[in-house]
């Protein structure tokens, strides 16, 4: 491997660690610096973590044993510390082990925020691939007929459909279909039933099917257009004459030489929205009452649970920052022109 | 040879098959070999083409695919048409980068039209057009992208391939200077015609169109002092969905006032015979209602005084 391929990697991962740092700290500012700039006192903040009852003295012991205190750095600086080497929390009720990468300590749940966050990620983590797999297949397929038959009927249903499907949201589309298909006809199953794939692979992929499909719906309407502009685009190209020019089958005119070209920007779109599902799909898991990762952050604002918000919140960065980061080392291996740069 | 807009390459796509066959409507005849081309079964011009017909563009650096490498686009190009090994491609593309003066073939083989330079990229894609060893070069505007000095390099490197592979090259071009090192017959074109033909000579010596002459005074030449001024054609060419009617360039044409009655605005005329007919006039035609005569005279007494 040349070392100028070497050194685009070293940059690529240092530039995705430094962004995973950088979301941390824009995080951790919005949870714990904004409500100081806003008035509030360690006290205030400390309320959240004690019983309705407490006291004032039970209240600033609590804000003492949270480090609230604390200079601001400090507190990120234990944080991260935290994250990355593990740390011991202090409960008030005894002290709780909290493994590297410890994301903190949910006091509502009485638990450490690390293990609920894996609880949830394969759930997230299965309703994302599946959709992705589906989107992938139908988008692009869609989208390459259109741009090959342009103009044609097929092309202009499809690129009617595509509007459609961008245009409609997908808590409608996602309750639709459960109504129709679930408690109507009866042939998917009801809203949260998920099984964990190593558990039943056909009940996973059966519980799955209709948030996959309606989460498909929307992205693959999304790349049917992005493919078939894409493809619109190479077909013109200039290479792509002088690959008729040299006797090739249209065939692989069209694969070999217009689909490679077309493919590299969406493999970055792809990158960035798979890496951004994961942790996104709030919407699609509610309707269909999947216990995943959006739900968690949504639930865990909605009840105030810091620690929580703020784990599930860098677990997202970081898997948005490996995204990018594959989506960079890929480029790399699509087009030679990236590597010598 | 026309300006921008003449019909140029739209002729030579026709030739090779490469119109959008939806939308390009092709009457008449093309010929390779005596093999008629317009109305050939679309599969039947594909094997030929890159085979017995190759074309090289003008911009050889959007011409090429920028996902692989140089070697990989010739070894390409030579497999379609020749069952050979992958091993035996590649020797061959290897001599063909060394044949059209890549330094280094071995090395430059594995390398991306990127880290080339623009008149490699072009010598690259020669090699590629003719690794087929076709009978018919298409050129279209081979050096209009490249730099003054590189543009006599490839041309010197035309010429000798040509008589080296013995194909028959057609350079479209709207630089006189290309067309006069490098063509032994001339087709002159205006608004998607062919208005005078004949051999270099008979063109550049005793042409007979306004058009040509006009081409001709327009060309910057060192031997007039600097200061004198060109002598533009006047107006711009026309638009081809609103051709003029009659003959295209009449409104421009300095001498349509010299044509008895209205022909020049009513009829369009004919390629017809030119010049003497005899040694360097054989073939010679031109598409202009002024009558023969006429023509080498205004030529002999008011355009050839002015160029000199």
């Amino acid at each position: 491997m040349p070392t100028s391929v070497i050194s685009y990697i070293i940059r690529r991962l240092l530039a995705a660690v430094g962004l995973v740092v950088v979301i941390s700290m824009i995080t951790f500012a919005i949870f714990y610096l904004l409500p100081r700039l806003a008035g509030a006192s360690p006290e205030t903040l400390a309320t959240r973590y004690v019983g309705r009852a407490a006291t004032a003295d039970t209240v600033r012991v609590t804000a003492e044993r949270l480090g609230f205190y604390d200079p601001l750095y400090v507190q990120y600086w234990d944080w991260l510390k935290g994250v990355v080497l593990g740390t011991t929390i202090d409960t008030g009720a005894g002290t709780v082990q909290c493994p590297a990468p410890c994301l903190g300590y949910s006091f509502r749940n009485q638990e450490p925020v690390t293990p609920q966050v894996l609880d949830r990620l394969p759930v997230s983590f299965s309703l994302a691939i599946g959709a992705a797999v589906l989107w992938l297949i139908v988008g692009l397929s869609v989208g390459i007929l259109s741009a090959l038959r342009r103009g044609s009927f097929f092309d202009r249903a499809a690129m009617t459909f595509a509007l459609a499907g961008v245009s409609m949201p997908i808590f409608w589309t996602g309750l639709v279909a459960l109504a129709i298909f679930s408690y109507q006809l009866g042939i998917t199953p009801p809203g949260g039933s998920y099984t964990p794939f190593t558990e039943n692979p056909v009940q996973w992929a059966y519980g799955l099917l209709l948030p996959w499909i309606t989460l498909a719906l929307l992205f693959s309407a999304q790349y049917a257009r992005l493919t078939r502009a894409g493809m619109l685009e190479t077909m013109g190209e200039d290479y792509i004459r002088t690959a008729r020019a040299k006797g090739l089958r249209e065939r692989t005119v069209v694969t070999k030489h217009g689909l490679r070209a077309a493919l590299t920007p969406i493999v970055t779109i792809f990158g960035l929205d798979f890496g951004l599902l994961i942790g996104s799909a709030v919407l699609t898991e509610t309707a269909f009452g999947l216990p995943g990762l959006g739900q968690m952050a949504v639930d865990a604002t909605g009840s105030n649970d810091l620690p929580q918000v703020l784990g599930v919140v860098l677990l997202i960065a970081v898997f948005v920052a490996v995204a990018n980061l594959v989506v960079d080392l890929l480029y790399a291996v699509i087009d030679p022109r990236v590597r010598t740069r | 040879m026309g300006e921008s807009g003449s019909g140029k390459s739209v002729s030579s796509m026709a030739v090779m098959g490469l119109h959008t066959s939806r939308s390009a409507r092709i009457s008449g005849s093309i010929r390779l070999d005596g093999q008629e081309l317009v109305g050939a079964k679309q599969d039947d011009v594909r094997r030929l083409r890159g085979q017995k017909m190759a074309m090289i563009f003008q911009d050889p650096l959007s011409a090429m695919h920028p996902f692989y490498t140089v070697g990989n686009q010739i070894i390409e190009a030579y497999r379609i048409h020749n069952q050979v090994s992958k091993k035996a491609a590649r020797a061959h593309a290897i001599d063909m980068l060394d044949r059209v003066g890549i330094p280094e073939p071995r090395s430059r083989i594995d390398a991306y039209p990127h880290q080339f330079s623009g008149g490699m990229r072009q010598r690259a894609m020669i090699a590629m057009a003719l690794s087929c060893d076709p009978s018919l070069l298409i050129a279209d505007e081979p050096t209009t992208a490249l730099d003054v000095t590189v543009q006599a390099q490839i041309l010197d490197l035309i010429r000798d391939l040509q008589q080296e592979f013995d194909s028959a090259v057609v350079i479209i071009t709207h630089d006189l200077g290309v067309v006069a090192e490098l063509a032994d017959d001339i087709v002159v074109m205006y608004a998607g015609r062919g208005i005078e033909q004949g051999s270099a000579e008979a063109i550049f010596n005793a042409p007979e169109h306004p058009y040509t002459w006009g081409l001709l005074g327009s060309m910057p030449r060192f031997d007039r002092p600097p200061t004198e001024r060109l002598l533009p054609i006047k107006g711009t060419p026309p638009s081809l969905i609103r051709v003029p009617s009659g003959c295209a360039f009449n409104p421009r044409c300095e001498f349509s006032d010299r044509v008895r009655g209205d022909a020049c605005t009513t009829e369009r005329p004919e390629l017809l015979p030119a010049g003497s007919g005899t040694g360097a006039h054989v073939g010679h035609g031109a598409a202009c209602h002024l009558p023969t005569a006429e023509r080498q005279q205004v030529w002999a007494q008011e355009i050839s005084p002015r160029l000199a």
